[in-house]
């Protein structure tokens, strides 16, 4: 379980990034965050894993994200950011599936069964030796998404994860995430990905939470999504 | 095309070995230093941070403008490294830079690489920090001392480098003193302005974008006497010999000699060999001759057989 | 455009990458202690050098072009030609023009040409059967520090894409600029290349406070990782051998036969 009980943020300049934000979040729950540009999205996600600490408290299973539970509650929430470029940072897709593994301490023997594992779950099987600068973007999105697979996280924190993909890539990608087990937590303005893959949608606005319900109900009231600047 | 990256990246076959040698122990231990230094003094987010800047420091070498006809300038890059990450970690971005290009792209050869990384990396970076400190102690203004010093840096981090370029040929016997000095220096001096102009334009642009990130060689400024000595001792030792090796022709390797390196280096080697003439071979044209046959022979053989294999595995 | 040909799989690429460095170290190193003018051992190690590129399975075309394009350098060494000592050789260019050429001087100038070339070719042949990645790996257990590796394993992965950005902001300038390249002042021109670097140094700057995050959220902690590579078998010490002798005996025969 998430539990994130009033979060406060400011940046570095003073100007607040996030207001007295809580949430509960329960296992198996497919959660989208949506908000326009700057309404703190990644902010908030930032706080998931402890990158970014605001006031407040963030718990994930019951352990609060502290500099002493950090590499705990990193295995336990495997974010993906928005560009590949920058998760993919290792000369091989194999070496990169391997990076959070081997820093978990697992043998050498255990992490290639992992990297092989990850690696077959995003349907990139015998991609290991390939460099990044060579995938196609759909590619280097799903190889993201390995890359913290290989950890067995409970929770799984997307940023942005349709952008800049073209349609066939978007549909793999949403296929993928579809069929993933984990606890999805989606930051993201594509509201029919949004409909389609979550059951639960928490809106920001400036920095403070203004809806959280259904997704149903909330991606096709057209009043909400206008007043939040989603339409 | 006479562009900076021509001259600076000596090849290999041009440098002597006991030069070579030299070179290479006096870089070693300098990019030892730095690497314990930046291990003890910055955080884990310096490593990311180096290699991307590497990489982008690469890139924007490959950024020219034309200055006349064919010729064109383009950034080497030690002085800006030098006042975006402050001296240790600029000898290691240097070091990454020069090494890659070297390794990769053959610009400058493999046992030369130590030479080469001395002038890049060690004498560029020096140079740029005595430079950058100087002008901080006698401009007051923060604003006009980091873009004086970004000028003054850049061009002084080539030109003194390009000096050291020039005696180690000099010293190598591959170019003359006399005129590998005057060359090399009143090329650089105009490179060095190519140099100077592009550092100042990235540094003004990083300035009015995020002036945070400049802060990262500002804070590193307080104390690296070691760098600020060696700069300053670099850049003096060549200003002054330069003059006066070149004004004395075959000044260096009179020096050389005198100083008995260069030539014990090349006898130890020769002594080891007992001084008889190959019983056939003491004619060079039929050694000449023989090798050509020798090495035809070979490469015709080792052709067929390759072209047999591969054949064999295609079909 | 990194590598020549990097899909082949020839006996030397699948060679262990610490033998390949080793020898082509050693291989440099006594082209370069060979003393000038021994024409018979350069033959032999240009025999030995294109045995390698048979046995690479590239094309000599390329590799040559390739070779020949870093030979301007040469030019470094021209003066020797007219400062060398006695012998002089006259060449007669036209009724007025009258060149005194050093005989040794001559001798040395192509010397040293020729070795250059060599070793190039010897540079280019390692960097061209051999990856990237193992060449790094290999340099680590050769001694390169943890750290040197973990620089410029970032640097290789984020290289191309800087490059690419480079070319897009060069182009950006240039589809501005008309293809009027000389506009403006000289110093004009070099300040807008400078802000090119700048716009490109930020971005890289920024880059990395994300690329650390990336690395951040999955353990990093400041102690970086890399590949281990293939320990060497008894059959690449014996190829290793062979080479760095095959290379001592012609520098050898070099000296003796001076």
């Amino acid at each position: 379980m998430i539990e994130i009980i009033d979060l406060n943020y400011h940046y570095p300049d003073g100007r607040a990034a996030l207001e007295r934000i809580n949430i509960v979040i329960n296992p198996g729950e497919k959660v989208a965050l949506v908000g326009a540009n700057g309404a703190g999205k990644s902010t908030l996600l930032l706080h998931l894993n402890g990158i970014l600490q605001g006031d407040g408290v963030v718990s994930i299973n019951g352990f609060e994200v502290n500099k002493q539970n950090l590499s705990k509650i990193r295995s336990l929430v495997g974010m993906v950011f928005q560009n590949p470029d920058d998760q993919l940072f290792s000369l091989t897709v194999g070496e990169d599936v391997a990076f959070g593994p081997t820093y978990q301490g697992f043998d050498a023997l255990s992490v290639e069964d992992k990297v092989k594992t990850a690696l077959a779950e995003v349907h990139l099987d015998g991609f290991e030796d390939r460099h990044p600068f060579h995938l196609s973007g759909g590619e280097k999105k799903r190889a993201s998404i390995a890359t913290v697979l290989s950890m067995s996280p409970d929770y799984l924190v997307l940023d942005e994860p349709s952008a800049g993909l073209d349609p066939k890539a978007r549909r793999e990608l949403m296929a993928l995430l579809k069929r993933l087990p984990q606890t999805l937590i989606l930051a993201t303005h594509d509201l029919t990905m949004a409909l389609e893959l979550t059951n639960r949608v928490i809106i920001l606005n400036h920095g403070k939470l203004v809806v959280d319900g259904a997704s149903m109900d909330i991606l096709l009231n057209e009043d909400i999504l206008q007043q939040n600047d989603l339409l | 095309m006479l562009s900076g990256k021509l001259f600076m990246h000596i090849p290999d076959g041009f440098m002597s070995i006991p030069v070579s040698i030299v070179l290479w122990v006096v870089s070693v231990i300098v990019i030892g230093i730095a690497l314990r230094k930046t291990n003890k003094q910055l955080g884990e987010k310096e490593i990311p941070l180096m290699g991307i800047l590497s990489a982008a420091i690469f890139a924007g070498q490959m950024l020219n403008f034309s200055v006349t006809g064919g010729t064109s300038g383009h950034l080497l890059g030690a002085a800006l490294a030098t006042i975006l990450l402050g001296p240790w970690a600029a000898i290691l971005v240097m070091t990454s830079v020069v090494s890659i290009q070297a390794l990769v792209f053959q610009d400058g050869g493999l046992i030369a690489l130590g030479a080469n990384l001395f002038n890049m990396a060690v004498v560029g970076v020096f140079v740029s920090y005595a430079v950058i400190t100087f002008i901080n102690k006698i401009i007051n203004n923060e604003k006009a001392a980091l873009f004086s010093s970004s000028v003054v840096a850049a061009w002084f981090s080539i030109f003194i480098a390009s000096l050291g370029c020039a005696l180690e040929l000099a010293l190598s016997g591959t170019s003359p003193a006399n005129i590998a000095v005057p060359t090399m220096a009143s090329i650089h001096a105009l490179i060095g302005v190519g140099e100077a102009l592009i550092t100042l334009g990235a540094v003004s642009f990083v300035y009015a974008a995020r002036k945070d990130l400049l802060k990262i060689g500002a804070a590193n400024k307080a104390t690296h006497k070691g760098i600020l000595i060696g700069g300053g001792l670099i850049t003096l030792t060549l200003v002054v010999l330069s003059p006066l090796a070149s004004s004395h022709p075959d000044g260096l390797e009179w020096v050389a000699e005198k100083q008995g390196f260069l030539s014990v280096a090349q006898d130890s080697i020769y002594n080891l060999i007992p001084d008889y003439v190959m019983p056939g071979l003491n004619n060079e044209a039929v050694a000449t001759i023989l090798a050509g046959i020798i090495g035809a022979v070979v490469v015709f053989v080792l052709a067929v057989g390759v072209a047999r294999t591969s054949k064999k595995i295609s079909s | 455009m990194l590598e020549i040909n990097k899909h082949q799989i020839s006996p030397l690429h699948l060679l262990n990458t610490r033998v390949k460095i080793i020898f082509t170290l050693v291989f440099i190193l006594c082209v370069s202690l060979s003393p000038i003018g021994t024409w018979p051992a350069y033959i032999l190690f240009l025999t030995l050098i294109l045995s390698g590129i048979i046995l690479s399975w590239l094309s000599l075309k390329l590799l040559m072009i390739r070779s020949l394009l870093s030979l301007p350098l040469v030019l470094a060494a021209l003066p020797l030609l007219f400062t060398g000592p006695e012998p002089y050789q006259q060449l007669i260019i036209s009724d007025q023009i009258k060149l005194l050429i050093s005989q040794p001087g001559f001798e040395r100038f192509i010397s040293i040409a020729v070795k250059s070339w060599l070793s190039i070719l010897a540079a280019i042949l390692l960097s061209s059967t051999t990856r990237f990645e193992e060449l790094l790996s290999a340099f680590r257990k050769l001694g390169l520090p943890r750290i040197l590796v973990a620089i410029l394993s970032l640097m290789w992965r984020y290289l191309s894409l800087m490059i690419d950005e480079a070319k897009s902001l060069s182009r950006a300038r240039d589809s501005r600029s008309a293809g009027q390249s000389n506009k403006g002042t000289l110093a004009w021109r070099a300040g807008v290349t400078g802000k090119m670097v700048g716009n490109l140094l930020l971005r890289s700057l920024e880059r990395s406070e994300r690329v650390y995050a990336a690395m951040a959220v999955r353990g990093y902690s400041g102690e970086p990782l890399y590949r281990i590579s293939n320990s060497l078998t008894k059959t690449d010490y014996w190829i290793m051998a062979g080479g760095i002798i095959l290379c001592l005996m012609i520098l050898v025969f070099a000296t003796i036969s001076q």
